[in-house]
C-alpha cells in the first residue's frame, strides 16, 4: 500500500488448518494481521479474519442493468428517431428483435465491468510488481504477516512466540 | 482411519499427492524444453497454419468466386465450418460454468484447456463469416457506430446481427472468465521462475499475491462471470440456430433448432474435449490429474448429448411430415434421400448410432475407443452443419435454380487451415500456462480424497496420511 518501505513479520505454515488455528489463537490474543496469503481460496478463513462479503456481485448487476439499458435505448433511438427503415412492414419500435442484443449487452457489461473493478481494487495489473513475501506462497505455505514498522521490540518477541506456538514452520522478517 | 469407507465418488486426483507436488507436476510441462512430439506436431500444426494464410490470401486477392459458392448454394463450407466451431468453441464455458453451478468438481482437472480451447474454437469460427464478406476490409461495418454514411446503422432485427453480438460478447466474456482464472497459476509459474522468464510472467501475472481479501474477491467474480456464462453460451448457438430458423425456407424455419443447435454444440465441444485431453494427458503426463473418471464423465455427457441429438433429428422428420405442408414435407425427404444423402446417413451414424457404444462402460473407460469416438462425433456434427445447409439451399423453392455444391480446393484448405490455427494455438498454450488450474486442483485435493470416508468423518484430516488410504482403496 503505503510507498515507503514498511517492516513486516511473518510466518509459514504448512496447513490451511494450521493456519486457521493461528488465526483463530491471533484473535483470541488482539494481535493486528496485517494480511494473510494462501495458494488457493481456503474456505472458512474470511468469517475468521473478519474480512465482509465481497460486493463485486452487487455491482455486476448494477452494470449489467447499464448495458440492459444503454443497449435498449441505443437501438430504440436508432430506429426511431435517427434513421428509422421499415424492415418487412414490421414497426420501428420492434421490441421483441431487440431482446437478444440487450442481453448480450447485459453480459457484456456486467463480464467487463466486473473484470475492471475486480482488478482495480486489488491493484492488479499488467506490470504490477507483485508484494511478494516468500516464493514458496504460490506453491504450497500458507502465510501470516504482521506490520512491525517501528513496533518496539517486546511485540516483535511476542509476535514470534505466537508462530512457534501456533506450530508455523518458518518465521521471517522482510522489508517492503 | 477406521471409519467406514463409502466409495461414493471417484477419486479426482489420483496418487499420493502434496500441494508441492502439484505445483511441481503441473509447472513442469512450461519450464522444461520441448519434447520431440511436441516440436513434431507443432510443426505439422505450423505447415497446416500456412496452408490456411496460403488460402485466405488467394480468397482475398482473387475474391469470393474461388471459392464454389452459386447464386443457388449461397452458404456452403464456409458457414458449416463456422457452426462447427462455434459448436465445438461450447465445451469449455459449459464446463467451467454449467458444471461449476451444478457442483460437479470433476470439472477442475479440465476446465482450464477446455476454456482454452472455447477461445480458440471461437477464433477458428470467425475466420468464416468475416472472409466470406468478400471486402474483408470493410468488416468493422458490421458494427453500430456513428458513421459518415449517414450515418447509416446495421439492422438490429437481423439474427446475423444478432450473432455479431452474441459471439463477441461470448468471445470476450469466455476470455475474461480463462484469464483471471489463469492468473493466480500464472503467478505460481513466476514464483518459480527467474530471468527473462520470470520478467514475463510478472507481467502476464498482473501482480498476484494470493492475499485472502484477493482469493475471496476472485471467487466472487469467477462464481458471477460462471452465473452470466451460463446463459450466455445458451443464448450464443440459440442466436446461431436464428440464422436459420427466422428464415422462411422448409428445412430451416423451424422451432425446435435452438434446444436442438445447443445440445449439438455441446455434444460436438464434448467431443472435441475428449481428442484434445486424451493426446494432452498423455503427452504431459497428467493422468493423474485427468484421470479415467474424468474421461468416463464426459463421455457420459457425450452418449446423453447425442441422443439428444437424436431425438432431434426424428422430431423434426416425424414434424415435417406431421405437417401435411409439402414443402416442408420435400425438404426432409430430399434431405434423407436426395442428392447429399450420404452426408445425411454420415450424420446418422456418427451422432446417432456411435455414441450409443458408450453405453458399454468398458468402453467409456477406455482411452482408444474414447479417442476413435470422439474423432467420429466431430465428423458427424459436421456433416449435421453442412446437411443443413446445403441439402436445404441446393433444392429451393423454384426447380430450375437447383443446383449442386462441392467445395473448391480453396475452401477445403480454409477448413484444413483452421485446424492448424487451432492446435498451433492450444499447442503454444500447452507451452506457456499450466494446462490444468493449479489452484483449483489444491482446493479439492483434501475434499476429493475425503469422498471416500463415511458421513462421520466431519473433523478434516490431515492431508498425507488419508490420502494413501485413498490409493489403498483404489
Amino acid at each position: 500500500m503505503a510507498a515507503e518501505s514498511k517492516k513486516v513479520l511473518y510466518g509459514l505454515y504448512n496447513d490451511e488448518e494450521d493456519l486457521k488455528g493461528a488465526v483463530k489463537t491471533a484473535n483470541a490474543a488482539h494481535l493486528n494481521i496485517m494480511d494473510v496469503f494462501t495458494p488457493f481460496p481456503v474456505h472458512g478463513l474470511d468469517p475468521i479474519l473478519g474480512l465482509k462479503e465481497s460486493r463485486l456481485h452487487i455491482l455486476g448487476f448494477i452494470y449489467g442493468a447499464c448495458g440492459a439499458t444503454f443497449g435498449f435505448l441505443a437501438m430504440t433511438w436508432i430506429f426511431t428517431s435517427d434513421w428509422p427503415i421499415v424492415f418487412g412492414g414490421k414497426p420501428f419500435w420492434s421490441v421483441p428483435a431487440f431482446i437478444p442484443i440487450t442481453f448480450e449487452m447485459t453480459v457484456l457489461f456486467a463480464a467487463w465491468g466486473m473484470t475492471i473493478t475486480f482488478y482495480t481494487v486489488c491493484g492488479m495489473w499488467p506490470g504490477v510488481k507483485a508484494k511478494t513475501l516468500d516464493n514458496r506462497i504460490t506453491d504450497d505455505k500458507f502465510c501470516i504477516a504482521f506490520d512491525v514498522t517501528g513496533a518496539p521490540d517486546s511485540d516483535v518477541k511476542n509476535l514470534q512466540g505466537f508462530f512457534t506456538n501456533t506450530g508455523a514452520s518458518e518465521v521471517n522478517v522482510k522489508m517492503m | 482411519m477406521s471409519q467406514a469407507v463409502a466409495p461414493v465418488r471417484h477419486v479426482l486426483i489420483e496418487g499420493n499427492k502434496s500441494y508441492h507436488n502439484i505445483t511441481e507436476d503441473l509447472c513442469t510441462p512450461t519450464e522444461k524444453a520441448p519434447s520431440r512430439e511436441w516440436i513434431i506436431a507443432f510443426s505439422i500444426a505450423s505447415a497446416f497454419l500456412g496452408l490456411y494464410i496460403f488460402a485466405i490470401v488467394w480468397t482475398v486477392w482473387k475474391g469470393i468466386g474461388s471459392w464454389n459458392l452459386n447464386r443457388t448454394v449461397n452458404w456452403g463450407w464456409d458457414i458449416t465450418n463456422f457452426v462447427w466451431w462455434i459448436g465445438i468453441g461450447h465445451a469449455g464455458t459449459l464446463i467451467s460454468a454449467i458444471l461449476l453451478l451444478f457442483r460437479q468438481r470433476w470439472r477442475t482437472g479440465v476446465n482450464r484447456a477446455a476454456e482454452a480451447m472455447t477461445i480458440f474454437a471461437v477464433i477458428c469460427a470467425g475466420q468464416f463469416p468475416v472472409f466470406h464478406m468478400g471486402r474483408v476490409w470493410l468488416a468493422f461495418f458490421i458494427f453500430p457506430f456513428p458513421n459518415t454514411r449517414g450515418p447509416l446503422w446495421v439492422n438490429f432485427n437481423s439474427p446475423l446481427l444478432w450473432d455479431v453480438f452474441a459471439i463477441s460478447t461470448y468471445f470476450s466474456v469466455s476470455l475474461l472468465f480463462w484469464y483471471t482464472g489463469l492468473v493466480p497459476d500464472l503467478a505460481t509459474v513466476r514464483d518459480r521462475a527467474s530471468g527473462f522468464r520470470r520478467k514475463m510472467y510478472e507481467i502476464f501475472s498482473f501482480g498476484w499475491t494470493g492475499s485472502a481479501k484477493h482469493w475471496q474477491r476472485h471467487e466472487a467474480l469467477s462464481l458471477v462471470l460462471a452465473g452470466i456464462s451460463t446463459p450466455l453460451v445458451l443464448s450464443v448457438h440459440t442466436i446461431v440456430s436464428f440464422d436459420f430458423a427466422t428464415s422462411v425456407v422448409p428445412g430451416w424455419h423451424t422451432t425446435i433448432f435452438p434446444p436442438y443447435f445447443v445440445a449439438g454444440a455441446i455434444f460436438s465441444g464434448f467431443a472435441m474435449v475428449q481428442t484434445l485431453m486424451v493426446i494432452t494427458r498423455k503427452v504431459l503426463k497428467l493422468e493423474e490429474y485427468i484421470t479415467l473418471n474424468h474421461i468416463e464423465s464426459m463421455n457420459k455427457v457425450i452418449v446423453l448429448t447425442g441422443t439428444i441429438v437424436g431425438v432431434a433429428y426424428l422430431t423434426e422428420l416425424f414434424i415435417s411430415w406431421y405437417s401435411g405442408y409439402i414443402y416442408e414435407q420435400f425438404a426432409f425427404y430430399n434431405r434423407v434421400f436426395g442428392i447429399y444423402w450420404w452426408s445425411y446417413f454420415g450424420m446418422m451414424f456418427c451422432n446417432v448410432v456411435s455414441p450409443q457404444l458408450f453405453w458399454s462402460r468398458k468402453i467409456r473407460r477406455s482411452i482408444w475407443w474414447t479417442f476413435f469416438l470422439s474423432i467420429v462425433v466431430n465428423i458427424g456434427m459436421w456433416f449435421e452443419r453442412f446437411v443443413i445447409i446445403a441439402t436445404t439451399l441446393a433444392r429451393d423453392f423454384l426447380p430450375s435454380s437447383w443446383s449442386y455444391y462441392s467445395p473448391s480446393w480453396v475452401e477445403i484448405c480454409i477448413f484444413a487451415g483452421t485446424i492448424g490455427l487451432f492446435f498451433v494455438c492450444y499447442m503454444i498454450f500447452t507451452r506457456v500456462a499450466p494446462v490444468v488450474a493449479i489452484a483449483e486442483i489444491k482446493a479439492i485435493l483434501k475434499v476429493a480424497g475425503d469422498q471416500y470416508i463415511g458421513p462421520n468423518a466431519t473433523k478434516q484430516v490431515h492431508g498425507h496420511s488419508h490420502s494413501e488410504t485413498v490409493k489403498k482403496d483404489h
